[in-house]
C-alpha cells in the first residue's frame, strides 16, 4: 500500500477522517471528559500522546511482529503507554490527575488508538506513522477542546475554568466568569451526546455545501465501527 | 477491521519468530513502564500525601496541632457508624503532646445518588470543628451544594455537638429539627446529618481508644476523590 503524503495524513486527522467526528470512535472518554475546556485539552494531550507513541513502536516493529499475535501486540504496546502517561499526570499535574484520572485508563480502550495501529502504522513507515499519530491525536484533542468549551460556556457559564490545574498557579485567573445560573444539562451526559451530534451535523452540512448532491463522506467510516 | 490484506514483505514465518517478537515488545514495554514507575514514585507519594494533608486543613486549623498528621494516623472500622465496611484512616491531632483534635473519615451512605464521604474533625470535648465533603456523586447544580465551593450549608455544622442542639432536634427543619436542609437536596443533606450524629455518639464513646491506639503511619492515602 502506498503511503499517502504528509499534507493528506494532517488532513484526514484533523478533518476528513476525524476520530471523534468522522470515525465517531473513542466516544467514551470523549463524552465523559468534555464537561469543560481544561479538563477536554488534559485529555486530548494525554491521548495524542498515546496515539503517537503507540503508532511510533507499532510501525518500528511492524516487520517483528507476527499478524497472529498483532492484536496482543497493539493492546500491550498501548496499556504501556497509557499507564506511562498516568504514572507522569500523577507525578506532574496531580491536581488535574484528581479530576481526570478515573478517565486515563479509560485511553486504553479508545479505539481510535488501536485503529490507527492496525490500519495505519502496521503498514507504513515510522515517520508516516508519527505524522499519523500527531494528526489523529490533534484532531481527537481539537473536537474535545472545542467540545469541552462548548459545555463549559453553555453549562457553567464559563471558559477556561481552573486553568491552573494544567498550566501551574499562575494561570489561576485565565478563567473567564460569564455570570451565574448555566443550563444543567450541558454538563450531564446527554448534553455531550447532543454537543457532539451537533459538531457531527455541523460536519456533515459543511461537507454537503461543499460537494453538492454527494452524501457526506464520513459514512463509509463512520459504519465500520460504533464501539467507544 | 482488516479489509485489506495486511501488512508490508517478508513476515518472520514460524510460531517462535511469533513468540520472540511479542517477548521483544513485552520487554520493551514492561521496561517503559518500570522505569516510569521508578522515576515518578517518589514525586507521586509525595503529592499524595500533600494532598491528604491539603484535605485535612480544610477542616483542621493548622494552629491545632503540632504533631505530624500523616504518622499520627489511625485506621477505624466501625461500619454501622462510619459507613464502610473497609477500615477507614483517621489521624489523630495533637498540641504540646496532648490530644486537640481528631479527623474522621466518614461516609454518609444515603445520598441521592451513593455515599458522599467526608472528613469530620471532632474536639476531645465533642464539638464539630469542621466537616467537608470529599467526594459524592449528587447531581451537579442541586445536590453539590454539599460542597463548601457550592454553598455555606456545610460549614453550618461547625460548634455543633450531641447538646447543640439536642437530640430530638437534632434533624432537618423539614423534618421538624434546628438543621436547615438544602432545598432540592433534602436527601443529601439528611444523610449527612444524621451520619453525622452517630459519628458524635461513637466518638464520645470510643474517644479514648482513638487517641490511645497505636499509629499506622507509612501508608499515603491517595485521599478521597474530590
Amino acid at each position: 500500500m502506498n503511503t499517502p503524503g504528509y499534507r493528506d495524513i494532517v488532513g484526514a486527522g484533523l478533518w476528513w477522517n476525524n476520530p471523534g467526528m468522522a470515525q465517531l470512535l473513542g466516544l467514551c472518554p470523549l463524552l465523559a471528559v468534555s464537561r469543560s475546556l481544561v479538563t477536554g485539552l488534559a485529555l486530548g494531550l494525554a491521548t495524542l500522546a498515546v496515539v503517537a507513541a503507540t503508532n511510533v513502536l507499532v510501525s518500528a516493529t511492524r516487520r517483528l511482529v507476527h499478524p497472529h499475535v498483532r492484536l496482543p501486540a497493539y493492546v500491550l504496546v498501548i496499556a504501556s503507554f497509557v499507564t506511562t502517561v498516568d504514572l507522569l499526570f500523577q507525578a506532574i499535574w496531580f491536581d488535574l490527575y484528581l479530576r481526570i484520572g478515573l478517565f486515563i485508563p479509560l485511553i486504553v480502550t479508545n479505539c481510535a488508538i488501536l485503529g490507527r495501529a492496525e490500519a495505519f502504522a502496521s503498514r507504513h513507515p515510522v515517520m508516516p506513522s508519527l505524522v499519523d499519530g500527531l494528526a489523529q491525536g490533534t484532531g481527537f484533542a481539537l473536537l474535545l477542546v472545542a467540545m469541552g468549551s462548548v459545555r463549559e460556556v453553555v453549562g457553567q457559564r464559563s471558559l477556561l475554568a481552573d486553568a491552573q490545574l494544567l498550566f501551574g498557579p499562575g494561570a489561576g485567573d485565565w478563567g473567564i466568569h460569564l455570570g451565574e445560573g448555566g443550563l444543567l444539562l450541558a454538563t450531564l451526559p446527554p448534553g455531550a451526546f447532543i454537543v457532539l451530534a451537533l459538531f457531527v451535523a455541523g460536519r456533515n452540512a459543511l461537507l454537503a455545501r461543499r460537494r453538492p448532491g454527494r452524501a457526506p463522506a464520513s459514512s463509509g467510516a463512520a459504519s465500520e465501527s460504533t464501539s467507544p | 477491521m482488516t479489509r485489506e490484506s495486511a501488512v508490508e514483505p517478508r513476515r518472520p514465518a514460524s510460531w517462535w519468530q511469533a513468540v520472540a517478537g511479542l517477548a521483544l515488545l513485552a520487554l520493551l514495554a514492561g521496561g517503559l513502564v518500570t522505569s516510569t514507575e521508578r522515576w515518578t514514585r517518589e514525586r507521586i507519594e509525595g503529592n499524595q500525601s500533600l494532598q491528604t494533608l491539603r484535605q485535612l486543613n480544610r477542616v483542621l486549623p493548622p494552629d491545632l496541632y503540632d504533631n505530624d498528621l500523616h504518622v499520627d494516623r489511625i485506621e477505624l472500622l466501625a461500619p454501622q457508624v462510619l459507613g464502610s465496611r473497609e477500615p477507614l484512616p483517621a489521624w489523630r491531632a495533637r498540641l504540646d503532646g496532648r490530644p486537640s483534635a481528631a479527623v474522621l473519615t466518614v461516609v454518609a451512605p444515603n445520598g441521592y445518588n451513593g455515599p458522599i464521604s467526608m472528613l469530620v474533625a471532632l474536639r476531645p470535648d465533642g464539638r464539630i470543628i469542621g466537616v467537608r465533603v470529599t467526594g459524592h456523586k449528587e447531581t451537579p447544580g442541586i445536590g453539590d451544594a454539599i460542597e463548601d465551593t457550592r454553598s455555606d450549608w456545610i460549614l453550618g455544622f461547625s460548634g455543633r455537638s450531641l447538646q447543640q442542639p439536642p437530640e430530638h432536634r437534632w434533624r432537618l427543619t423539614v423534618d421538624g429539627g434546628d438543621i436547615d436542609h438544602i432545598s432540592g437536596a433534602s436527601m443529601s443533606s439528611r444523610t449527612i446529618t444524621s451520619a453525622l450524629r452517630r459519628t458524635l455518639v461513637y466518638f464520645a464513646a470510643n474517644q479514648e481508644q482513638i487517641f490511645a491506639a497505636p499509629a499506622m503511619p507509612g501508608t499515603t492515602d491517595a485521599g478521597p476523590a474530590p
